[in-house]
């Protein structure tokens, strides 16, 4: 099946759905690749890259689409592309559903079949898959690189001649993908950063990163943790003490970059424009949830805003600010997803409405709205179910004294036994025996591990030295006598040599 | 030419040498130098036997110690070190055979006439040292067909074997009292023989129905047992250096047999009881659950993986004997740390076929010793991990041996890699370990399988780096 690659219409839209390392890929499932000339263009992948990975590359769209089994794209289909889909086509890209139900519409009508990125059920088998995360990642990081863009100091510490300088300190609020990959790059830069979110299982998370979780002084022992790891709608008494939280915070730290969403829902308004104004000058917010309304009463989606001394960015395409990055991860998403469509990897997709990652991505499909899907059976972190299986614990049995009592009383009785009839001679071989078992005990304790392998052939070398039995039979002269011995001379030679040798040539490797 | 009190010394002086030779072992650094206290050591004793007990027949003497020495020095030369398990079993077989050829040689032409109860002791002895000779010969033999691949590695299971073991101990203590009392009116050989059958069967019989993975444990029994009986042959002869040093070297063996079983969590007897992992209903249950998907990845990702890692275990198995990966390991871990990636290894005590057999193979490689590590000593860290490489082990990374207290292998400790960022795991398969268990850890979200040949993979992995 060939594979198509439109170029973006979306203005300012810089990503790609594909890119030659993953063309190359692609090409080993059996599929071929084509992808419109200038496709790759802004996130700076040029046509001649794409040919030399072996994917044709096509002038026009129309061509492009009418050529293609499956389009691959990024943004969802606008204008005339919705038009262009054909009842035998497959499209992946982002789609949201939800906010687009005219979209949606339009594309079962034409029969297609049509898989949207941002449906990917959030299952643990599906991370591979998932989109929204990989640029989410992107978003945080580049969040904190507009944020240091428009903020007139350094985000590290120093103390130089001219002065000391101190940390900027950031807020990030909300701790998901985003936020984390914010909380790690301000963390890198030097920052000191303190994270908040209405999940308290992220806690450890962020301080796994080495940023302080700002814990709520709130009564109720309320879980914002919602269906599939998202967050849900707090009560308004939560969103009070929230809300104080922040008002604190703002007049303290530097930055605050806000990722609080709610999946359907518009942004919860987290930073009100007294909080907001009640900042430092030349304090910068970077409202990752623009695009949904803002966190921040002040934000202007897409754009920069300026208020009194305080920058407010409010940019909806922070991972098209990283282009080339967020193609590749993207396009790395929609591979993977490819793979589990093309499970005989002969270029052929199957679409397996029995697989759950499959299931929940198509909305549509032979004319059928299929969104959305049934609910995923798991939530990628459950957070109250099943309690961790308690590790086992080692039988502790109360040691009898009995059984060693016993043993003890009968080993005794036989040594006195033997002690009784035997002569004294054997009493003192005996004794030689003993204690040498004791001195084996404590030699052998102090063996390391690691050489417990020239342990053994070294014993095994000096075990030979059994040949002084033959040795002393040797100088008998009944010849059968003597064969013997001889024979068995010859044999524990083999041993002393053998076991001596091979013990220093394995010593010999042990080396520092 | 010299006399027993000089000849009693040089084995004083043998005997402290040996146990010197073992302390030695302690460490690497004084470990070549305890060899060389073990060689001297042999040497004296030879040569004081030989000028002072030796009467007649030097050239013969002299002949067999060539020969034999010759074979030996010639075996330790070639054999690969991933035979090291069966050099080491048929050497155990040699001294097994010695025991027993100077037992029947003592009981056939004995030096001093002894009457009551110093004949029956002396008889007794007599009888331990080739029984025990006769099942380390046996023994030995079988474990090193297993090893080696001639005889196959499963357990053999007989009907009725803990009776038939029984009833074969039972038969070894009659035949001894049988052995005893003729003796004491001029015969005995009959018994004897019958015995020493019994014996070899006994030895067969016990080592065919241990399995592969449980071999550590047998070898290093049987290297006990060889001690044994140089013990035992030490009383027959009243030489006490016989006695001291079989003492030495059995107690190391019954102490390697001892760690081996514990880091298995299992018990001697269980173990020499053989049958591993074919009890019953916990193997079906867990082998029955739907575990989920394993993700596979390529060498290309984990060579990405490696090269951006800061902390890197890789944890070797026997799989990484016997697809010979050691040298493309070391390669790996070379060219990672020339990068500044901080490689370790960590060994559990029963990887591989013998006590320290995964250590011998790294050290043959070249891996410098300060970096591999035994499990206790790593096991904390594994949090801080970046990338656990996992080469041919299965059932030493089990985590279902800490959760599953119905698994076979509950208990047992285990290298705990899953609590590391990510662990690659190189398979040939998804088959189950030795112990018939399935590995949770192949399902975890942080694991990766890597299938293929262990050395063709890795070799891929060292282009990619």
């Amino acid at each position: 099946m060939r594979i198509g690659v439109p170029k973006e219409i979306y203005e300012g839209e810089c990503r790609v759905a594909t890119t030659p390392d993953v063309v190359t890929q692609l090409t080993k499932l059996g599929f071929d690749v084509a992808v419109e000339s200038g496709a790759g263009e802004k996130s700076s992948y040029s046509d001649e890259a794409y040919r030399e990975a072996g994917c044709e590359v096509i002038d026009t769209t129309g061509d492009l689409w009418s050529k293609s089994d499956i389009v691959l794209k990024v943004r969802a289909p606008e204008g005339d592309e919705a038009a262009r889909l054909r009842s035998d086509q497959t499209l992946i890209s982002f789609l949201w559903p939800a906010q687009n139900p005219e979209l949606l519409k339009q594309l079962t009508e034409t029969g297609g079949t049509v898989m949207a990125m941002d449906s990917v059920p959030r299952i643990s088998r599906a991370q591979k898959v998932d989109a929204l995360s990989s640029m989410a990642n992107i978003a945080g990081y580049r969040a904190v690189v507009e944020a240091a863009q428009h903020f007139g100091r350094f985000f590290t510490g120093q103390i130089t001649a001219a002065g000391k300088v101190p940390p900027a300190k950031v807020l990030v609020i909300g701790a998901g993908v985003a936020g984390l990959a914010a909380i790690g790059a301000a963390k890198s830069m030097g920052a000191i950063v303190r994270s908040f979110d209405t999940r308290p299982e992220v806690k450890e998370q962020v301080e796994s990163m080495d940023a302080e979780f700002l814990m709520l002084d709130f009564e109720d022992d309320e879980d914002g943790a919602g269906e599939g790891g998202y967050a849900k709608v707090m009560s308004e008494e939560f969103i009070r003490a929230e809300m104080e939280l922040f008002a604190e915070q703002a007049r303290d730290v530097d930055i605050i970059i806000t990722t609080a969403l709610i999946p359907g829902k518009p942004a919860p308004k987290l930073i009100t424009a007294e909080t907001a104004r009640s900042m430092k000058d030349g304090s910068v917010i970077v409202d990752l949830a623009a695009e949904q309304g803002g966190n921040c009463e002040l934000t202007v989606p897409g754009e920069i805003a300026h208020d009194s001394g305080v920058t407010i960015i409010g940019y909806t395409d922070l991972p098209s600010r990283l282009a080339a990055q967020s193609s590749q991860l993207y396009a790395t998403n929609l591979r993977h997803l490819l793979t589990d469509l093309t499970p005989e990897k002969d270029g052929n997709i199957v679409v397996d409405m029995e697989d759950e990652v499959i299931r929940g991505t198509t909305v549509c499909k032979d004319g059928e709205t299929t969104w959305p899907p049934p609910a995923p059976k798991l939530s990628a972190a459950p957070p109250k179910a099943a309690p961790a299986p308690a590790p086992v614990v080692k039988e502790e049995k109360p040691r009898s004294f009995v059984g060693p009592a016993i043993g003890m009383a009968v080993a005794g009785i036989a040594l006195l036994g033997l002690g009784a009839v035997a002569p004294a001679s054997f009493m003192a071989h005996f004794t030689v025996f003993v204690l040498a078992c004791f001195v084996g005990y404590m030699v052998i304790w102090n063996v390391t591990a690691a050489l417990h392998t020239p342990l053994m052939s070294v014993t095994n070398a000096i075990s030979s030295i059994i040949v002084i039995g033959a040795l002393m039979q040797i100088s008998s002269t009944n010849s059968l006598t003597m064969w013997i011995a001889a024979v068995t001379v010859g044999i524990t030679s083999i041993n002393i040599a053998g076991g001596f040798a091979v013990t220093r040539r394995m010593l010999e490797m042990f080396r520092k | 030419m010299i006399n027993a009190g000089i000849v009693t010394v040089s084995y004083i002086i043998a005997t402290i040498l040996f146990i010197l030779a073992l302390g030695g072992l302690s460490n690497q650094e004084t470990a070549r130098r305890g060899n060389w206290y073990g060689i001297i050591g042999m040497a004296i004793a030879l040569i004081a036997t030989i000028l002072g007990v030796v009467t007649a027949q030097y050239t013969i003497l002299l002949v067999a110690l060539l020969i034999g020495g010759s074979i030996g020095l010639f075996a330790a030369s070639r054999v690969q070190m991933t035979q090291m398990p069966e050099l080491v079993a048929i050497l155990h077989s040699l001294v097994g055979v010695a025991a027993v050829a100077v037992g029947y040689v003592n009981f056939m032409d004995p030096t001093e006439q002894l009457t009551g109860v110093e004949l029956t002791i002396h008889d007794i002895e007599t009888y331990l040292g080739i029984l025990i000779g006769a099942v380390t010969f046996s023994g030995s033999v079988i474990a090193f067909g297993k090893l080696s691949g001639r005889i196959t590695g499963n357990p053999l299971i007989l009907p009725a074997r803990h009776w038939l073991n029984l009833g074969l101990l039972i038969a070894a203590i009659w035949f001894g009292r049988e052995f005893v009392l003729q003796s004491h009116a001029g015969g005995g050989m009959e018994p004897l023989i019958i015995m020493t059958v019994v014996a070899l069967l006994f030895g067969i019989h016990m080592v065919m129905a241990i399995g592969g993975a449980d071999m550590p444990v047998v070898v290093s029994m049987l290297n006990s047992y060889s001690g044994w009986a140089a013990s035992a042959t030490g009383f027959m002869l009243g030489n006490d250096l016989l006695i001291v040093t079989g003492a030495l070297v059995g107690s190391s063996g019954a102490i390697l047999s001892y760690i081996m079983c514990r880091a298995m969590n299992r018990r001697f007897l269980a173990v020499i009881a053989g049958g591993f992992g074919t009890g019953g209903g916990a193997v079906a249950k867990s082998g029955g659950e739907d575990q989920g998907e394993v993700v596979p990845i390529d060498p290309l990702e984990t060579a990405e993986l490696l090269s951006n890692a800061k902390e890197v275990m890789i944890i070797p198995g026997y799989g990484m004997a016997v697809a010979q990966a050691q040298h493309t390991v070391f390669e790996i871990t070379r060219t990672l740390r020339e990068k500044g990636v901080n490689v370790r290894f960590g060994i559990h005590p029963v990887a591989g076929r013998m006590p320290g057999h995964m250590n011998v193979l790294l050290a043959e490689a070249k891996v410098p010793y300060d970096i591999v590590y035994e499990m206790d000593e790593i096991n904390e860290d594994f949090p801080d991990v970046d990338v656990s490489v996992v080469i041919g082990a299965n059932d030493i990374v089990n985590p279902s041996a800490l959760t599953d207290p119905d698994s076979p292998i509950a208990g047992m400790p285990v290298l705990e890699c899953w609590k590391g960022e990510v662990s690659i795991v190189l398979k040939r398969s998804m088959a189950t370990g030795y112990a018939g268990v399935q590995n949770p850890l192949f399902f975890l979200d942080n694991t990766r399988m890597l299938f293929g040949d262990a050395k063709a993979t890795l070799d891929e992995v060292l282009k990619n780096i």
